[in-house]
């Protein structure tokens, strides 16, 4: 695999990776899903990843909160390496927020409580501060009239938003997006990919697996290229766009611009 | 500022509203249902005068067992000349009041109860305070209460108690069961399929039999376990076994999803199941728990095999007396009337559950959820 080249954000002040993936590989019972997969990610740095689907990039970025494990090489998030006998992955789970492609709203509860859930039972929050906390998000993704309502009774682009504030109530030091745009009726896409791009603004390490390109080039510090598995290519936007080298990048993007 | 409109309000044809238009509807809509509708009218004119003329026109009710078989209709004798024995059975006479006490304060906290926004710390503590009391009330032997022996426990008390507590006990340890049975762990999976398989294969008359005949075999000597506990041992676990199964169909029926969601937040296994993923579960499977429910309650009657005189025993034992002989039509429409209340209480209170409980959609989007 290439070395890493994020020199866009060399000024950052910790250079120390926050995740690390080294020499991972993940099987589905005999089916070679994940073939060493290497990648360093830096704080505050936003990587797309993108690729066929079937191409892994959805696993790869589970394996990051451990809603799959991955059989061999390894995994370090924030400091801890992600093993089987790790008795507390809920603690590496708070510092890592997950963004669904299906958006995964608790149906039965307000959105208010949706998002302080987190807060309150983790956090030990008290439920006052969870609320206020809860519509700081809220205001922050433009929604807060909504708080009283249901899941159920918001726009499926509204509820992409929550989604995201209920990740963000957690404080997390890592935000993982799971093609959280490709469920969205075509109007709705843009406030969900507004609220990103004002995420990735404020400094948020994110990782975004993404076929939205515009996404990719407005705030990407660096694109990954998955197909079969394994990592094809990795390079800044203007490069990975403008002159990708593997054939099977070049196929990629003629299909999909 | 309220504009009147200039669009003349016109109302429904009378056809469709009022009295004819719900006949159309519900009555006589297609041919199919005109037909019925006309069958079941001619089925009832048949049959209801001659049921109203037994049932009350000519029927006795407040005579002895001689003067009944004299009597043309119903002998609604044979429940109001026994009532106290129907209700209260072997209970001492002189002190059947304690068990009517009993059984108004335990109706009263489950009707002041239905309400959940009245479920708090104090309500908590007024149950407690009131079990004991009714366990007093029963049992005696405090507060110069003459004490009374469980076997003497019989009729509607005795059902209540084993319906109140079997389906009280059963439902969260089968909620337990589900969740084991679904557990990562082998050996906590094991012993619930195998617990959950074994009582589900077989029947609660077996069950019960075995709690009160093999059970004590097992015992060292001089040690005894009251009946009336070990009958409602066998119900509470039958019962969760089959909680337990219904459960587990909820909880498969959740989308994956919710699950990562809980997990992704940093919730750990007890804090997701109690606050994201039963809350759902549970309300998918509201309608067949309740049936189980339902059916444990009607199911307290086979207690009857094991000499425990419920409301259907105390009933039987009246009508095998020579002068109530004959009249277990009447007698027993009683004891269905009771029953029917109370199941039909609990299924209504479940549809209300169920209402309170539903989701709120706006009709117009339909975002698929998975």
């Amino acid at each position: 695999m290439s070395t890493e080249q994020n020199s866009s954000q060399s000024q950052s002040a910790e250079d120390k990776p926050i995740i690390e993936i080294i020499g991972m590989h993940k099987w589905f019972d005999d089916f070679h899903v994940l073939k060493d997969i290497n990648l360093e990610v830096r704080p505050q740095e936003k990587i797309v990843v993108c690729g066929p689907s079937g191409s892994g990039k959805s696993t790869v970025i589970r394996c990051i909160n451990r809603l799959e494990e991955h059989q061999r090489g390894q995994i370090i998030v924030n400091g801890t390496e992600l093993t089987r006998d790790l008795k507390n992955i809920e603690r590496v789970r708070t510092e890592v927020g997950m963004v669904f492609q299906h958006f995964n709203l608790f149906p039965h509860l307000t959105i208010l409580d949706n998002l302080t859930v987190g807060p309150i039972w983790v956090r030990k929050m008290p439920k006052k501060e969870a609320e206020e906390l809860a519509m700081h998000y809220l205001e922050i993704v433009k929604i807060p009239e909504q708080a009283q309502k249901y899941p159920g009774q918001v726009s499926g682009g509204q509820q992409q938003r929550v989604a995201i504030a209920r990740s963000l109530c957690m404080k997390p030091k890592i935000m993982l997006f799971d093609e959280p745009t490709s469920a969205l009726d075509p109007e709705m896409i843009k406030e969900v990919l507004d609220v990103m791009v004002d995420l990735a603004n404020q400094g948020m390490t994110m990782i975004v697996v993404t076929h939205e390109m515009g996404f990719a080039k407005e705030v990407a510090d660096r694109v990954i290229f998955m197909d079969f598995g394994e990592i094809v290519e990795e390079n800044e936007p203007f490069q990975f766009f403008d002159n990708p080298q593997h054939e099977r990048t070049k196929l990629f993007l003629s299909q999909i611009l | 500022m309220a504009e009147t409109t200039h669009i003349e309000e016109i109302k429904p044809p009378v056809t469709d509203v009022g009295v004819i238009g719900w006949l159309r509807q519900h009555l006589f809509n297609g041919l199919f249902n005109s037909i019925a509708t006309i069958l079941i009218l001619g089925f009832l004119v048949k049959v209801m005068p001659q049921f109203i003329q037994w049932a009350l026109i000519d029927s006795v009710w407040f005579t002895s067992g001689q003067a009944c078989h004299q009597a043309e209709g119903a002998c609604w004798s044979v429940i109001t000349q026994n009532i106290r024995f129907t209700v209260f059975g072997y209970f001492p006479y002189e002190h059947q009041w304690r068990p009517l006490v009993a059984m108004i304060i335990l109706v009263g906290m489950l009707v002041y109860s239905r309400e959940w926004s009245r479920w708090n710390k104090r309500l908590g503590y007024a149950w407690i305070f009131s079990l004991f009391v009714m366990g007093l009330l029963m049992k005696g032997g405090l507060f110069g209460l003459v004490p009374v022996e469980s076997t003497k426990w019989s009729g509607l008390p005795l059902t209540l108690l084993l319906s109140f507590f079997g389906i009280l006990a059963s439902y969260p340890l089968g909620v337990v069961l589900a969740l084991g049975r679904q557990s990562q762990m082998p050996i906590i999976k094991a012993l619930c399929v195998v617990y959950i398989e074994m009582i589900r294969g077989v029947p609660l008359i077996t069950m019960l039999f075995m709690s009160s005949v093999m059970f004590p075999l097992f015992l060292p000597e001089g040690v005894t376990i009251d009946k009336v506990l070990r009958a409602q041992a066998a119900i509470i676990l039958f019962t969760a076994a089959y909680i337990a199964e219904v459960v587990r169909g909820g909880l498969q029926a959740m989308d994956r999803g919710q699950y990562e969601a809980a997990e992704s937040l940093g919730l750990n296994y007890f804090q997701m199941m109690r606050m994201i993923i039963l809350p759902q579960a549970l309300k998918i499977v509201i309608p067949p728990t309740v049936g189980i429910l339902i059916s444990a309650f009607k199911d307290t009657s086979l207690v009857v095999i094991i000499a425990l005189y419920d409301i259907l025993n105390t009933t039987k034992s009246i009508l095998s007396e020579p002068e109530w002989t004959g009249f277990s039509t009447e007698a027993y429409m009683f004891i269905a009337m009771i029953y029917y209340i109370c199941c039909f209480s609990m299924s209504q209170y479940s549809r209300r559950i169920e209402k309170q409980l539903e989701y709120k959609h706006t009709p117009n989007q339909e975002e698929k959820p998975s």
